[in-house]
């Protein structure tokens, strides 16, 4: 038996959870997180860590140049670089509504990249449907 | 001129919380004024996710956070003006300000709610040796650049102070394709959140050197190398211990202060620890009905509180114009030791609702440890704390009925039983 210390990053509180482990590294108890999904992460950190991955597509047509993006659940964790790839080949076009799908399916991991800010048109055509234009 | 209710400096997540709250308590005549191209404030370039756990029970990006408050805002119609930037503020509740469409403009507040955030500290605050080359910035500009203009500051990066917006920034450098080299800090402990040392820094192998600060800055023109140093426990280089690294950027993350200059011109009292307002439990600075709220009076490190601190200043503002807050000393609040600050200063429990919310942070490490509180000298509750660290902002919540009976002081404490 093994004792762990670990900070839960699920959010900022930054739980410092204590795990108890068993020879085969398999969880027998996490103390020290305040919610119930401080021992989720600590069981999944252990097994196969994920993280939320943000990041910023091209953008033509609003006030800033580019487009906050973030995936819709988590990913595994060593496949960050490759979804960055995916998401440094994209440009898209205002007007953008946050949740737009920018692209669907990453790298087949059942994950979206998705817009997290709306952006309207700075020269006035809000076009109700978002397009993804140009994609590299 | 023209006349407002409650005037708001500043459209970031103070401004706005404070605005909509305001807004649903009674007051209909209200004007933000925010100096950016639009509302949001710092969430805008902070595009990572962990923002509104407590609020939306959601994590949410920083726009996506913003986006929330600006959406109800424009709901209930509440008028904003952007590209404005306030230029006076007196103590007679008068504003001006400057924008490309009106020019210079003054309007009068019957309430002015400060809301104006906070700046970072530059090279000039810590005072590095060496040359003064370009490539030094500090992190949140470059976030500002990476994430919304669409720049990378630099390819081979150092990172001074262990703040979570270096923290963010080595991780978000990293993948966009940077080398960060390392992070140094000059204390013994990391001044970010734990969760951003593990997903920033340890999830990409990213050194952390505690008890270390820069003691030379080389390259004429663009910085190509910096040597670092560990500081021994008066934080004094220590000889031989230098280690150098080839750079071509360095990144400031080094402390925000509140920025208060149009305070300062309205004689509002300032603190000497968390340089912002004096408040009492309304949020209301040395000066009647001037309030203020968020990282303008004191810094946050989660959205979340600003927000709820906008809210009560919001609040409290609507009651002031509807004469509903009482105007008296009230007794004080003070960190005793381990303890940086408390806040609010002051306490008229006849303003309080039923509980009150006392933020404080302490100044060093502590682990399973205890908060004490004491009643004018006399301990009245123990409380016990797994972990506190002055990266973590900490929160008492007292009932009105527990502090009805302080006749000058409530103090808090930190320690070990």
């Amino acid at each position: 038996m093994t004792k762990k210390e670990m900070a839960c990053i699920v959010c900022p509180m930054s739980c410092h959870l204590e795990v108890t482990l068993d020879d085969n590294n398999n969880m027998i108890e996490v103390i020290g997180n305040t919610c119930k999904r401080g021992e989720v992460y600590a069981k999944s950190e252990l097994k196969n860590p994920v993280r939320m991955l943000t990041s910023t597509v091209k953008l033509e047509g609003g006030l800033y140049k580019r487009l906050p993006v973030i995936t819709s659940v988590n990913i595994p964790k060593d496949k960050l670089f490759d979804v960055m790839k995916e998401i440094n080949k994209i440009e898209v076009c205002a007007p953008i509504k946050v949740g737009d799908i920018i692209i669907s399916d990453v790298c087949g991991l059942h994950a979206d990249i998705v817009a997290s800010r709306s952006v309207e048109r700075t020269d006035g055509d809000n076009r109700t449907e978002s397009n993804t234009c140009n994609s590299k | 001129m023209k006349e407002y209710e409650i005037v708001i400096i500043g459209g970031g997540s103070a401004g706005l919380a404070s605005a909509i709250e305001a807004y649903k308590n009674g007051c209909k005549s209200i004007l933000i004024l925010e100096r950016d191209k639009e509302l949001g404030g710092i969430l805008l370039q902070c595009i990572h996710n962990g923002f509104g756990l407590h609020m939306f029970s959601e994590e949410l990006s920083g726009p996506a956070y913003a986006e929330r408050y600006i959406e109800q805002l424009k709901e209930l119609g509440i008028e904003y003006k952007v590209n404005s930037m306030v230029i006076h503020l007196s103590k007679d509740k008068i504003i001006q300000y400057v924008n490309p469409t009106e020019g210079y403009v003054s309007v009068k507040a019957k309430a002015v709610i400060l809301a104006m955030g906070c700046r970072e500290r530059t090279r000039g605050a810590i005072a590095i040796p060496g040359y003064r080359p370009s490539g030094i910035w500090t992190a949140g500009t470059a976030q500002r650049y990476l994430n919304m203009e669409g720049y990378l500051v630099g390819k081979r990066v150092f990172i001074l102070g262990s703040g979570d917006i270096g923290l963010i920034m080595a991780r978000r450098m990293t993948l966009e394709g940077a080398k960060v080299c390392g992070v140094a800090e000059l204390m013994p402990y990391s001044n970010g959140l734990p969760r951003n040392i593990k997903q920033c820094l340890e999830d990409f192998d990213i050194p952390l050197y505690l008890s270390h600060t820069i003691t030379n800055i080389k390259g004429k023109d663009r910085i190509n190398s910096l040597v670092i140093a560990q500081v021994d426990d008066k934080l004094c280089p220590i000889k031989g211990t230098e280690k150098e690294f080839e750079v071509d950027t360095l990144l400031l993350s080094v402390g925000l202060i509140p920025e208060n200059g149009l305070s300062e011109e309205a004689d509002i009292l300032l603190h000497e620890k968390t340089k912002g307002a004096i408040v009492n439990e309304s949020y209301e600075t040395s000066v009647e009905g001037i309030f203020a709220c968020g990282n303008v009076l004191h810094v946050h490190d989660l959205v979340d509180y600003v927000s709820s601190e906008g809210m009560k200043a919001g609040r409290a503002a609507a009651k002031y114009m509807k004469g509903e807050l009482t105007q008296k000393e009230g007794f004080q609040t003070e960190g005793k030791d381990g303890i940086g600050y408390v806040l609010p200063h002051k306490v008229n429990v006849d303003n309080v609702e039923d509980k009150i919310e006392c933020m404080f942070r302490v100044t060093g490490i502590y682990k399973k440890a205890v908060i004490r509180v004491y009643k004018d000298g006399n301990l009245f509750k123990t409380i016990k704390k797994q972990h506190m660290a002055p990266a973590e902002m900490e929160k008492l919540i007292l009932k009105k009925e527990e502090i009805e009976d302080i006749k000058s002081v409530l103090s808090i404490e930190a320690g070990y039983e």
